[in-house]
């Protein structure tokens, strides 16, 4: 009896936690490495197309952004605006935007340079052919209409 | 001695834990691990000469029209956005056997039009369809030629491959000059 008592006295070992925090700071660098914070403020809702024959696009640096969207605000009405960087702008803000934007980088990158043109499902082609023009005027030719992978089965 | 040996206590790391949690949580709230995708154009450089060959025979060109209702008009003929696919096949692997379609995979021409008021996603998505044509007779041909599909040669070894198949079916997606036509 007594034997048996002794051995349920002794409980459960207390677990070994001194190697948490070493698995706790390596999912933390991997988030860490894998987070991009969002450095643009959203001005215009942008609810992406679906399409099923995206590509990735390759580096991020090598992207300008043209956001095209009604804006979020209600007090800005509801007529699709363009953003650019972090405010509103208008078609003819394009082509000085482009140019200033490839004057900051390296001139051997600038053929290189997509425009991804992030705009919402709603708006109309008016606009979109109209950034279309002023990107061929600057001669930024290349550009991803940004959509999010449609799971199709193909 | 022994009170020189107590001058430096071991640091409590117990809590460590609990801030290093703190950063992780912090780290996984602010996470967008979306890779950017999009569907890639080629836009046409301005030019101030009129295009050369503007005497297209029509039988090579593959006319798509959508309007500012989101109808698509494919030859002429009303078509359904889930027939566009086949239709764009046919049109480049025709090799001269449809009248009405294309001579020669080479020459053949899709050109989509669109109106002002068409949505942004009708285009995308006749778009889509158009792209997924095109990829869908390179693999094809590259199955047949290379026992791979075009999509998984790779860019560093089969450069003559990728080459062949890009030549073979040339993407000539071409859009008119923006139009307005009825709202």
């Amino acid at each position: 009896m007594a034997k048996f008592k002794k051995d349920g006295g002794r409980g459960l070992p207390a677990i070994n936690t001194s190697a948490l925090p070493d698995i706790v700071f390596m999912l933390l660098f991997f988030f860490m490495v894998a987070t991009k914070m969002r450095d643009k403020e959203m001005k215009v809702k942008t609810q992406l197309p679906q399409a099923t024959e995206v590509e990735k696009l390759e580096k991020k640096s090598r992207l300008h952004y043209i956001f095209v969207g009604p804006p979020l605000d209600a007090q800005f009405g509801t007529t699709p605006r363009i953003q650019l960087d972090d405010a509103f702008a208008t078609v003819d803000d394009i082509q000085q935007y482009i140019t200033l934007k490839n004057s900051e980088k390296d001139e051997k990158e600038v053929p290189y340079m997509t425009t991804s043109l992030k705009a919402d499902k709603t708006v109309k082609m008016g606009i979109v052919t109209d950034i279309k023009q002023e990107l061929r005027q600057v001669n930024a030719l290349k550009l991803s209409y940004t959509a999010a992978k449609d799971i199709r089965d193909q | 001695m022994a009170s020189r040996k107590r001058d430096i206590p071991e640091i409590n790391a117990g809590s460590m834990a609990d801030i290093a949690f703190l950063l992780l949580v912090f780290f996984l709230v602010t996470t967008t691990m979306d890779i950017p995708t999009g569907l890639q154009v080629a836009l046409p450089p301005i030019t101030e000469e009129p295009p050369i060959d503007s005497k297209q025979k029509k039988r090579e060109v593959l006319e798509v029209l959508v309007n500012a209702s989101d109808q698509l008009l494919v030859e002429g003929s009303i078509l359904t956005i889930d027939k566009l696919r086949q239709k764009t096949v046919d049109h480049l692997t025709n090799e001269g056997k449809d009248p009405t379609l294309s001579t020669t995979s080479t020459k053949a021409i899709v050109s989509l039009k669109n109106d002002r008021g068409t949505s942004y996603d009708m285009y995308v998505q006749v778009y889509n369809e158009l792209t997924a044509a095109y990829n869908e007779v390179r693999d094809a041909y590259s199955e047949r030629e290379y026992g791979r599909p075009y999509s998984k040669l790779d860019p560093s070894r089969d450069k003559e491959r990728i080459k062949a198949v890009k030549k073979k079916y040339p993407k000539k997606l071409s859009e008119a000059e923006p139009v307005s036509i009825g709202k």
